[in-house]
């Protein structure tokens, strides 16, 4: 039967009411950002996850593959930002193969902007769309319930505040390649520092019509140092009160060992 | 996170020779402005536009469908669809997914036969013809002032006028309207876009 299936709502609703927590989601609080300049479009991410208080993963990826010439950049839930992005690079191969043109990124934004909706805002993908293609740069942002916008440069996630105060004073109509990924990763550092929910590196990807190169770690601000001291405790720190040594052979007396038969089944099959 | 609304102000008036939309350019999250410079004036065909306001995902899918269809309708009629057609497929999909729906849509367009007319689609999918129509959440706030200056068969730059005059009024008065303005003219030449720029207190024309 095609549709939905909503048998186990009653079930989970009736246990929620009785004080059943909601199973939690690993949620990239994310710091994520994308910006045009002059011949391609960047896009940049923190590599932090987490879940609840902990973090879950110290450098995940959250840029994410669609094609060659487009890049997604994901907040939300991880495994929905992963999935559907990944569904959607899917189809858009197929769709590129059938009609033998390069994919577009208007294309990209509808297939996931209709997917989106179509789920109500339950698949928890907050995506930043980038590419270039036949048509030109072009840049979106696409949230849960399938709306999207249109702007030449862009912030989401829980750090995107922080990361919109770097671009309103910093941005610029006009930018070169170095500028723009510069600005880019300020806005992922100023997330990283100013966000709890961002953290560790930041990944970038740059866009331009005959090549995309993505900057896996491209900033570590946070390397693990050295531990000043060491923390092992040399033998006879801790005071023996008193000793007690059993030989070997007086093992009996406190445990019992019993030869197993083979009538409880074939014997294991091995290979020779 | 509270999903994307429009908490606006838009507009569409009708004069001499056609009909004008105009819109502030707020998308709001909450208290966050997700985006200062939306452009809520949507085109569905050549002389037919739809001011968009309520949930942002809810009115883009709605005006992405109809797109569709009057295309469609072009085609296969081999003339373009009047703004009446245009607002009764949009009235079509409001109305049967009214409970699933939060869009408060404003239809505008010109055409051969009847001119400049405005339709109005409010919250439960009915549809209002009217000679001039405000709506969002900003709109409280200028009933008395479209009220009051409101005539029938302006010129063009008289509705320019009273149109920009009202969002102004809206956007000083309601917290989640704000921007710039965009407006987009419909006459037999076609569509006119302008853009006013909260810099020059929305005096100078841009684009």
């Amino acid at each position: 039967m095609p549709g939905f299936d909503f048998s186990n709502y009653n079930r989970n609703a009736a246990l929620h009411a009785r004080g059943v927590p909601l199973p939690k989601a690993t949620s990239t609080g994310t710091t994520i950002v994308g910006c045009i300049f002059d011949g391609g479009v960047g896009i940049a991410a923190d590599t932090r996850a987490t879940s609840g208080p902990i973090v879950a993963d110290k450098n995940c990826e959250k840029l994410h593959y669609i094609s060659p010439n487009i890049w997604c950049a994901g907040a939300g839930t991880a495994a929905d930002t992963e999935f559907t992005t990944a569904l959607i690079s899917s189809q858009l191969e197929l769709h590129s193969l059938s009609t033998g043109r390069k994919p577009r990124v208007v294309t990209c934004m509808t297939m996931l902007k209709q997917h989106l909706f179509r789920y109500q805002g339950h698949i928890g993908a907050y995506l930043v769309v980038a590419g270039v293609d036949p048509t030109g740069t072009h840049l979106f942002t696409v949230h849960a319930h399938g709306s999207t916008d249109k702007l030449p440069y862009v912030t989401m996630g829980s750090g995107s505040l922080a990361a919109m105060s770097v671009f309103e004073s910093q941005w610029q109509p006009s930018l070169n390649r170095d500028q723009a990924v510069k600005l880019c990763a300020d806005a992922i550092e100023a997330g990283i520092w100013n966000d709890l929910g961002s953290g560790s590196n930041v990944d970038v990807a740059i866009i331009t019509a005959d090549k995309t190169t993505l900057r896996r770690n491209y900033i570590k601000p946070n390397e693990r140092t050295a531990k000043l001291r060491s923390y092992v405790f040399p033998k006879g720190t801790t005071a023996v009160l008193n000793e007690k040594i059993i030989p070997k052979g007086d093992l009996g007396k406190f445990i019992s060992v019993e030869e197993l038969t083979e009538e409880g089944g074939d014997k294991m099959e091995v290979d020779t | 996170m509270d999903r994307l609304k429009k908490g606006e102000v838009n507009m569409a008036v009708t004069f001499k020779d056609g009909v004008i939309l105009g819109a502030d350019s707020r998308t709001t999250t909450g208290a966050y402005i997700a985006n200062r410079v939306t452009d809520k004036l949507t085109q569905v065909h050549d002389t037919i536009w739809c001011c968009r306001s309520g949930s942002a995902a809810d009115t883009q899918a709605v005006a992405d469908i109809v797109k569709y269809q009057l295309e469609l309708f072009a085609m296969m009629n081999g003339k373009p669809p009047t703004t009446q057609t245009a607002g009764a497929i949009f009235q079509e999909i409001c109305y049967s997914n009214k409970d699933r729906l939060s869009a408060g849509l404003i239809i505008a367009g010109w055409d051969e036969r009847h001119g400049g007319q405005v339709y109005s689609i409010p919250l439960g999918g009915s549809l209002h013809k009217q000679p001039y129509s405000i709506g969002g959440s900003g709109s409280t706030y200028i009933y008395g002032y479209c009220d009051a200056n409101w005539r029938e068969g302006m010129e063009e730059a008289e509705a320019v006028s009273f149109v920009k005059e009202a969002l102004k009024e809206a956007i000083k008065w309601d917290g989640s309207s704000g921007g710039v303005i965009r407006m987009v003219v419909l006459t037999a030449k076609g569509a006119d876009r302008h853009l006013y720029l909260p810099d020059t207190d929305y005096k100078v024309r841009h684009q």
